[in-house]
């Protein structure tokens, strides 16, 4: 089971940000994320990929992850050591994406500036930021499961293996 | 409560799931086909490897198309990975260098494609096949790779926003520019999580090809997929080429649709979406830039019919001195033909460059690559900060008869314009 208690900083990026600016196409001839991460929005925002910490949080604006349907854009931001994105709305692919690879994304509009820690309880669906509180939908059943399951590969694993043991 | 009719995509869903299901509703579908190219195969194929279980060859499609012919070493590796996991598990759909092309005009020059199919792929333009009626879908890597050994994968069946396309369209209109239309009134968002729905005497008016384009661009607006009802046009296109049995199938006449949207086709115009985003859109005529570099091919627009009108601009002109001009054509197919019928020569003789098939530099990959500050007209479909190269070049979108219009211009010009001068 991943962490359902997340803290920390955060770094503040805007509306429709692509996966073209997330991680330019030239770079996909790899999907290790410690190869990726040195990438990250260098086109936008140069430097803020050696600026983040282990632990820290995006929080974005409308559209997150808009354009194609790299992986590769979640797993730069892994191998950046992220702990959560925050975003108004996720583009839908990056958002299957995070799910499937244990890269935990909330839908809230939050206001916070940049640098401030916030504080995130994924059970209860409640984001601390400063004196604030704001709530946030908790994911569907189905999509909790395989998010409990660290990954969609452990997923299907386990669901392979009930198969198996019924049958 | 008595139960509306059904979207055609929750009929598709529907059946792929064994369920009653409706807009909403999380399933698990089985998918007809499950597609990965060159970037996103070698990760899904590493998450297939860790299930443990046999591949289900023959849903799956292989294509590489990103950075084939191979661009460098680290690309080489990336595709020889592909080759040696179609190999191994002698893959009956795989399609090499020389006898492929871009994965979406292979699904459907192939057959894949066809209506009321599900299928899903690992590239966001999937949702092109909605163009024959097909429910298509862009999913990421790694479920993909879930899908080589279970056949299935969930989704969430989207609400759908129904455009009524009527009248007549003018000549120079053509899918490109319908798309972009939609593009601009809903926006990058506008579409998000939804399916699409194209319909219309606008749109009965246009060909397969102009339906592609417009299912194509539906992911610019967040699209899920997209869906064309099939007619007439789709049974001759899948005539010899369909690998299944299909049926005609639309949405029922009371089905629900989170928003109806009409469009006036008399008022369209061809229109270029300016740099940075596909929704800031603007018509041909009030747009004047120089321009270093025209470029038609992708997924979006380079068919043989995208070429053609090229041609029909290019013949007997000549490419401007300060400006190179770039086709290349978006499969093998479609390269044939452009030789057979004498479009390559053309091209060339205007003084322009033609290529095998590949993504290219749609993507910023390679063929035609933009330096800093260049400035680029693409029949492509993107043109975000950076996306054919340079973070400081910039991406014009528009329809094929605009950019080789322009190419011969050397500035972004409407096609009447150049070819009232003979």
């Amino acid at each position: 089971m991943p962490e359902h208690r997340i803290r920390g900083k955060v770094w503040i990026l805007g509306d429709n940000v692509d996966t073209d600016q997330i991680i330019p196409a030239r770079y996909l001839v790899t999907a290790e994320p410690e190869k990726l991460a040195p990438h990250f929005m260098e086109n936008t925002i140069p430097g803020l990929a050696s600026s983040i910490s282990r632990g820290d949080i995006i929080v974005a604006g409308r559209n997150f992850g808009c354009g194609s349907s790299r992986e590769h854009a979640v797993r730069a931001i892994q191998g950046c050591g992220v702990s959560l994105v925050i975003a108004k709305s996720f583009a839908r692919i990056f958002f299957r994406n995070s799910i499937n690879l244990g890269l935990p994304v909330i839908e809230a509009d939050i206001s916070v500036v940049e640098g401030a820690e916030v504080s995130v309880d994924m059970e209860k669906g409640t984001i601390a930021h400063g004196p604030e509180t704001t709530k946030f939908e908790k994911y569907p059943e189905f999509l909790k499961k395989i998010v409990d399951s660290g990954s969609i590969i452990n997923y299907a694993k386990e669901e392979l293996l009930r198969q198996q043991s019924q049958s | 409560m008595v139960q509306t009719g059904k979207t055609a995509v929750e009929k598709v869903f529907s059946k792929k799931s064994g369920r009653d299901v409706r807009a909403g509703s999380i399933i698990e579908a089985e998918v007809d086909y499950v597609m990965v190219n060159d970037i996103t195969g070698p990760p899904a194929m590493d998450a297939f490897s860790q299930l443990g279980v046999e591949p289900k060859k023959d849903k799956i499609v292989l294509i590489p198309d990103h950075f084939v012919p191979s661009k460098d070493i680290a690309s080489a590796t990336q595709s020889k990975k592909m080759r040696d996991f179609a190999w191994k598990y002698e893959m009956p759909n795989y399609f090499e260098v020389g006898r492929g092309g871009v994965c979406h005009q292979v699904m459907m020059e192939k057959g894949f494609a066809t209506p009321g199919a599900l299928i899903a792929g690992a590239d966001s333009h999937t949702c092109t096949y909605g163009g024959l009626g097909a429910i298509s879908v862009g999913i990421g890597s790694t479920e993909a790779g879930v899908i080589f050994g279970t056949g299935k994968m969930w989704f969430k069946v989207p609400e759908t926003v129904r455009f009524d396309i009527d009248g007549p369209l003018d000549e120079s209109v053509e899918g490109k520019d319908v798309i972009l239309s939609v593009i601009s009134r809903i926006g990058l968002e506008g579409g998000r999580y939804k399916c699409l729905e194209y319909r219309g005497s606008a749109i009965q008016q246009l060909g397969i090809s102009d339906r592609m384009t417009i299912a194509n661009m539906s992911s610019e607006a967040g699209a899920k997929c997209a869906f064309i009802p099939p007619d007439r046009k789709t049974e001759a296109y899948l005539e010899g080429r369909a690998r299944n049995s299909w049926e005609f199938m639309d949405s029922d006449m009371d089905a629900t649709y989170e928003q109806i949207i009409r469009i006036d086709a008399s008022e369209l115009e061809p229109v270029v979406s300016m740099p940075g985003s596909p929704a800031n859109v603007k018509p041909v005529s009030e747009v004047d830039s120089e321009i270093d570099q025209a470029y038609i091919g992708s997924c979006t627009n380079g068919r043989i019919e995208d070429i053609r009108r090229a041609a029909a601009v290019l013949k007997g002109r000549k490419v401007h001195p300060r400006t190179r001009l770039i086709v290349v054509p978006s499969s093998q197919q479609v390269f044939e033909d452009a030789v057979s019928e004498g479009l390559v020569k053309i091209i060339s003789e205007a003084g322009g460059y033609v290529s095998g098939p590949t993504c290219g530099a749609c993507l910023g990959g390679y063929m035609g690559v933009l330096g800093p500050g260049e400035k680029c007209i693409s029949s492509t479909n993107r043109n975000f900060l950076g996306r054919m190269g340079d973070k400081d070049s910039s991406v014009y979108l528009s329809n094929p008869s605009v950019v080789a219009a322009s190419a011969v211009a050397g500035r972004i010009i409407s096609p009447s314009e150049v070819l009232k001068v003979a």
